[in-house]
């Protein structure tokens, strides 16, 4: 059962394997996992799409969509029809080959990042020996559609949403990357596949994850508020406040290429949790022994569920930063955490066992976190806000 | 010479010329880019994937960006009236080609070029670039470090907007063109745009 | 597979688009971004070079280009800071315009 993509496309190339050439047969096997990863994680989209409006409809006290289908789960499927059929309007102003451009090049790196994702026991597209980079590297590139996308549209909203979304995903793009080298210098390596091969084992009732040690766990909420940022969502969607921007960099888009937007945004949050699940919360490793004979996929796929849900839940309670708390936070308190972390993670590899590296690792953390949170509002008068409910 | 290097090539030196002599910076800085991923894959096709990828992470994710800022920044982001090249172009061409002619004599003349790779090809995984960067290249880690940290802090300084310094700089210029408030720095091109 | 010329003569021709869009251009940024082009040919040459040298577990190629991104990083962020604050000052980008020592 764990393996059974593996043995289907080992099958069918067998299969094929007698009425194609053998020079054609890496192609069509490569052909197979990106169709397999385009088919599960755009299904995903959809899936998420629909639980993010329920969900958040429930937690702002409304319905949500609720005519298309048995509760409105047919949704997206009704929205997906809309946005091919639409009109595709281009400002006459725009930079018109740019404007075609960004919405192109933002989706490929998107989906090429899941290449170096392991969403199963044997189950990655190229296990690189520099995954890790090569995840940042191609994930750098949406950066720059961003930046398409804002400035060939001509109009200043959508030149200051990319602006805002630049700079802003320059900024996190630096607590990302640090908060998961703390990983790589305990593993001493950047394949994805041998970090989650570090964390298969189980020490007691926990199991050996990364997310259950004192700069694991640090780390991991860090990574998880970079990948927020990174993703532009609330409570850091600034790049797209619809009170101020419309929509920010893609306000100028509609149709189909509207939808592409849609697409890379989620498909680039599925990527950078499912690189949270790979470093921290073991992959597709299950939490208890007992437990392994759930597919590996399954656990996979489970633990993302998870976390779509947080981030849903995250966007439902927390206002809107402004934008100079925005870069606050990012410069004054999430840096200097990650450089901290990566002293505890180092401190937890050379204090040896036992419960001193705990203590160790865990007071650097905690201490670190104290006195940093402390300066953040230091200053800043703020007090507990009271708030007055109807009755 | 394979088909690979051969679509590389071409494309990377048409995105390097198109970056030269296209008319609107952004344009320039968005082909650049594409350069610097045409000497990525290079670099990927002789077997240094890590240094493939660094060139894609620090190039395409940083100096790109940077110099799409700059861009902005200076309102460069529409095309001049006048021409792009400057008064005394004729002898830069003259010194490039002098200097490509002396590049293509040397290659011609040396006897390195037509050797062939070795048979295996060379490992480099990140453990041993790693390995090398503690032990033997320790000392050039720690200076770029140090370069690193200085061009951050004399970047901040150098761009910074000192009231003080700028006060003795731009005695009896008039303040009226210095920009108002920060967002306005940020050239809407739409205000052109609408005119047409 | 193709020999180590092509990669040398790939490497010379971006070298030299590079120069002549660093003494031809009018606006600084491209002047720049003209010398960045130079640095990432000479990058070529050495990768090409460790690729067909005889003892390529030196791996001296290799670190070399590592740390020549470095200083290219370093060397992109300073001149766009210069390039910034002439822009202050001279209110221009065009290098022919600036050519006055005393502001």
């Amino acid at each position: 059962m764990d393996q059974i993509f593996v043995a289907l496309k080992h099958w069918l190339l067998g299969q094929l394997a007698t009425i194609l050439p053998a020079w054609l047969l890496p192609v069509v096997s490569a052909l197979m996992s990106i169709a397999a990863i385009i088919g599960v994680f755009a299904t995903l989209f959809a899936i998420m799409t629909i639980l993010e409006r329920k969900g958040l409809g429930r937690i702002q006290n409304r319905y949500g969509p609720n005519r298309v289908g048995p509760f409105g789960f047919l949704q997206p499927a009704a929205d997906g029809i809309k946005a091919i059929i639409k009109e595709d309007v281009v400002p006459r102003a725009a930079d018109k080959v740019v404007h075609f451009l960004a919405p192109v090049v933002l989706v490929i790196p998107a989906l090429l990042v899941y290449s170096v994702l392991p969403i199963g026991r044997n189950m990655v597209a190229i296990d690189l020996d520099a995954g890790l980079l090569f995840f940042f590297a191609v994930g750098a590139a949406s950066e720059l559609a961003v930046f398409m996308a804002g400035w060939s549209s001509r109009n200043k909203y959508a030149l200051l949403g990319a602006m805002r979304a630049v700079a802003q995903m320059v900024s996190y793009e630096i607590p990302l990357i640090l908060s998961t080298i703390s990983v790589v210098m305990i593993t001493g390596t950047l394949s994805p596949v041998k970090i989650v091969e570090a964390q298969s084992t189980h020490a007691g009732l926990l199991p050996d994850w990364f997310v259950f040690t004192p700069w694991g766990f640090a780390g991991f909420i860090l990574f998880m508020i970079s990948a927020n940022a990174e993703a532009n969502r609330s409570p850091f969607d600034l790049p797209e406040g619809e009170s101020e921007l419309v929509a920010g960099y893609f306000t100028e888009y509609s149709g189909f290429k509207f939808a592409l937007f849609f697409l890379a945004e989620y498909l680039g949050l599925f990527a950078v949790s499912g690189l949270g699940i790979t470093l921290f919360l073991g992959g597709w490793n299950s939490p208890f022994a007992a437990l392994d004979f759930v597919p590996s996929w399954a656990w996979f796929f489970a633990k993302l569920l998870g976390l779509i849900v947080l981030f849903i839940w995250t966007r439902g309670t927390l206002p809107r930063l402004r934008v100079d708390q925005l870069m606050n936070f990012a410069w004054k308190f999430m840096i200097p955490m990650v450089l901290i972390n990566l002293v505890a993670a180092a401190a937890w590899h050379y204090v040896g066992g036992g419960f001193a590296r705990w203590f160790v690792s865990g007071a650097i953390v905690l201490g670190s976190y104290l006195l940093l949170g402390r300066g953040l509002f230091h200053g800043k008068g703020i007090t507990k806000r009271t708030y007055r409910y109807a009755e | 010479m394979t088909p690979p290097f051969a679509v590389i090539a071409v494309l990377t030196i048409a995105a390097a010329v198109a970056a030269m002599t296209l008319r609107n910076l952004v344009h320039s800085a968005l082909a650049i880019a594409v350069a610097f991923i045409g000497l990525a894959a290079t670099y990927l096709q002789l077997n240094a994937q890590f240094v493939g990828l660094t060139q894609i992470l620090v190039y395409v994710g940083a100096v790109a960006i940077l110099i799409v800022f700059a861009i902005l920044l200076t309102r460069g982001g529409e095309a001049p009236e006048k021409s792009v090249f400057s008064l005394s172009w004729i002898w830069g061409v003259l010194v490039t080609l002098a200097v490509f002619a002396t590049l293509v004599w040397a290659i011609k003349h040396s006897f390195v070029v037509e050797r062939e790779t070795s048979v295996t090809a060379p490992e480099a995984n990140v453990q041993q670039i790693g390995q090398a960067l503690m032990t033997r290249f320790v000392l050039p880690l720690e200076v770029i470090g140090l370069l690193l940290t200085a061009a951050l802090v004399g970047a901040v300084i150098i761009a910074m907007k000192e009231e003080s310094v700028k006060a003795k700089i731009e005695d009896g210029r008039s303040k009226m063109d210095e920009p108002a408030n920060p967002s306005s720095i940020l050239h809407p091109p739409s205000s052109r745009g609408g005119q047409r | 597979m193709t020999p180590l010329a092509g990669y040398l003569i790939l490497s010379a021709m971006l070298f030299a688009i590079g120069l002549a869009g660093a003494l031809t251009r009018r606006n600084a940024i491209i002047v720049l971004i003209g010398i960045e082009l130079m640095l990432n040919a000479a990058n070529l040459n050495f990768i090409a070079f460790w690729r067909f040298s005889e003892h390529p577990e030196a791996l001296t190629g290799i670190l070399f280009v590592i740390f020549s991104i470095g200083v290219a990083a370093a060397e992109a962020a300073v001149g766009l800071a210069l390039i910034i604050s002439i822009y202050r000052h001279y209110k221009t980008t065009n290098v022919d315009e600036v050519n006055l020592l005393k502001g």
